[in-house]
């Protein structure tokens, strides 16, 4: 075997010893992606959205009232999304750190805040192209392409992506993928789709009735069932997506590998 | 001159006790982490490279602190234990991701530099998904070698490979020592670290049971005492008369036949046939009982 002296020098090696900073990384953001995509159930998330959509499409024909749209894309709808960003979400960081990838890139020195929100933003893009994207397209189908509800519940599922992602990404961080998914799937079903139903102080910690408060702020329809003004939900999610994130770098900072104590 | 430092350090799960009170200093050249499955060697490493932080003690690697330290790893290259690479990329994209990653200049240049260094050029524009156990121990260390680290730090680098790939690595690492760089490398094979490294590290139980220079702890090795299972026609008699000779310390009667602890090997095993005969006894069986590389380490760590 050759062994030439080798490789590559940094460009900064006698710089401040710094982190790599930058928000995002490119090249972590295209592994992502590629991670995702090339992952089976990637086909799955479609799967949601397509039933959906055909089922905005059936009761456009067959329903006789006009008060599903809002009751069934609000709560089945955001149902689908708040799932589709747990399994998103959940696996964008979850999976890395479940087969031990993860180390590759922790052994580099990007900061940990980078691996973080570039992990964050295939998440919430993923999420939105299965999930608030064909919540639109159901909208549109059940009212009109412009209308005001397509285009609210279309503004609460982009909100909905960008606070649930976060969410997610931080319940991986701080536990593992496993514990991260039950979780969250606890929070999506019991919390969510109970107890806030229930009990109305319960929303104020529901990030779905962040998404249904930007919705409701457009579409003005009391079939929403928004509990929270627009301000309380907008201000709350952007204090619960900083938030997660900020934790989720944290907690990615002091990433320990304690699988093998041999 | 680079260094990695440990001073003291301790790593707990619990009231589970992974790595006891370690202090050592290791410099240039390739040092061997020797120890049983266990022992505490990936715990230690995991340390040495930040990603656990020691429950008491301190690190430093080329002078800097590991645990919560990225800035580290320009100085730093890790092969963890792990076969857990992104599969689906070729072995270029994921050497070329991670020069990248450590923000080289010319990242594909430092790519193909490593993957020739390890051997893996013909097979760079494979996926990895379709590489042997052998070839995605190389690949990673080609992504740990790309950015020219002063440090490197492998675990069990030589699971998986064939004989030929083996002397290759060794081959590799002994080069890159010779460049001056620290190489740290854990194996519970007693005959990697023999080959590769005049230096170890022997860690049993999470303690340091013997650091130096091998050639020295193989011979505290050799002439350690020995336990034999021994088996007669008449074990009461030839315990008794075993026991007479210098080479042996001790004799147990067990329901298996005489435990003899030998306190020289050689002797003792040149002179049981011959007290057997004297004494009129048939000698059935001589086992050596604790040829286990554990047995090995717990006499390093009792000494």
């Amino acid at each position: 075997m050759t062994a030439s002296k080798t490789t590559g020098r940094h460009a900064d090696r006698n710089g401040t010893g710094q982190p790599m900073r930058g928000l995002l990384n490119a090249d972590i953001i295209r592994l992502t992606l590629r991670a995702a995509m090339s992952r089976r159930r990637a086909l799955l998330f479609a799967l949601p959205a397509i039933i959906l959509i055909g089922i905005s499409a059936l009761l456009k024909g067959e329903a006789h009232s006009a008060a599903w749209p809002p009751q069934v894309l609000g709560t089945v709808g955001y149902l689908i999304l708040a799932l589709t960003a747990l399994i998103v979400g959940g696996s964008v960081l979850g999976a890395d750190i479940d087969d031990g990838s993860i180390l590759h890139l922790l052994a580099t020195p990007v900061s940990r805040r980078t691996v973080v929100l570039s992990k964050y933003l295939v998440a919430v893009v993923l999420t939105i192209a299965f999930a608030a994207v064909p919540e639109y397209l159901a909208g549109a189908i059940a009212t009109g392409a412009s209308s005001r509800l397509a285009v609210g519940l279309l503004a609460g599922a982009l909100a909905g992506c960008v606070i649930y992602n976060a969410l997610f990404v931080m319940l991986t961080a701080v536990f593992s993928p496993g514990q991260a998914l039950a979780i969250g799937l606890l929070y999506v079903l019991l919390w969510e789709g109970l107890l806030a139903s229930l009990v109305p102080g319960v929303s104020l910690l529901s990030a779905g009735h962040y998404s249904l408060a930007v919705a409701n702020s457009i579409a003005h329809n009391a079939a929403l069932h928004a509990y929270l003004n627009l301000g309380t939900g907008v201000g709350m999610g952007l204090v619960v997506t900083v938030g997660s994130l900020a934790l989720a770098s944290v907690q990615l900072s002091a990433f320990s590998a304690t699988g093998d104590v041999s | 001159m680079t260094t990695i430092e440990l001073r003291g350090v301790s790593r707990w799960y619990g009231n589970v006790v992974a790595v006891n009170d370690i202090s050592m200093t290791i410099g240039p050249g390739v040092t061997g982490l020797l120890g049983p499955n266990g022992a505490g060697k990936t715990t230690m490493l995991n340390m040495i490279a930040g990603f656990l932080p020691p429950s008491r003690g301190e690190i430093a690697v080329a002078g800097q602190r590991t645990w919560r330290n990225p800035a580290m790893f320009r100085q730093v290259g890790v092969v963890p234990e792990r076969d857990s690479v992104y599969a689906f990329l070729t072995g270029t994209e994921f050497v070329s991701v991670t020069a990248r990653l450590h923000g080289l200049p010319d990242a594909d240049a430092a790519a193909r530099r490593a993957i020739e260094l390890v051997e893996m050029s013909e097979a760079q524009d494979r996926r990895i998904a379709t590489y042997s156990k052998g070839m995605r121990q190389r690949i990673k260390v080609a992504a740990a070698l790309v950015h020219d680290p002063e440090v490197v730090l492998l675990d069990e680098p030589f699971n998986g490979m064939d004989p030929r790939q083996r002397l290759q690595m060794m081959d590799l690492l002994h080069d890159q020592g010779g460049q001056g760089r620290v190489i740290v490398f854990s194996s519970h094979i007693l005959e990697e670290v023999e080959r590769l490294s005049g230096m170890i590290q022997v860690i049993v139980g999470g303690r340091l049971a013997a650091s130096g220079d091998f050639r020295a702890i193989r011979r505290l090795m050799t002439n350690r005492p020995h336990v034999f299972l021994v088996h007669s026609s008449d074990d009461r008699s030839l315990g008794a008369a075993l026991i007479a000779r210098p080479a042996v310390s001790a004799v147990e009667l067990t329901a298996h036949g005489l435990q003899v602890r030998a306190s020289d090997y050689g002797t003792f095993t040149r002179e049981v046939a011959g007290v057997s005969r004297d004494h009129g006894i048939r000698l059935r069986q001589v086992l050596p009982a604790d040829e286990s590389l554990e047995s090995v380490f717990t006499y390093l760590l009792a000494s």
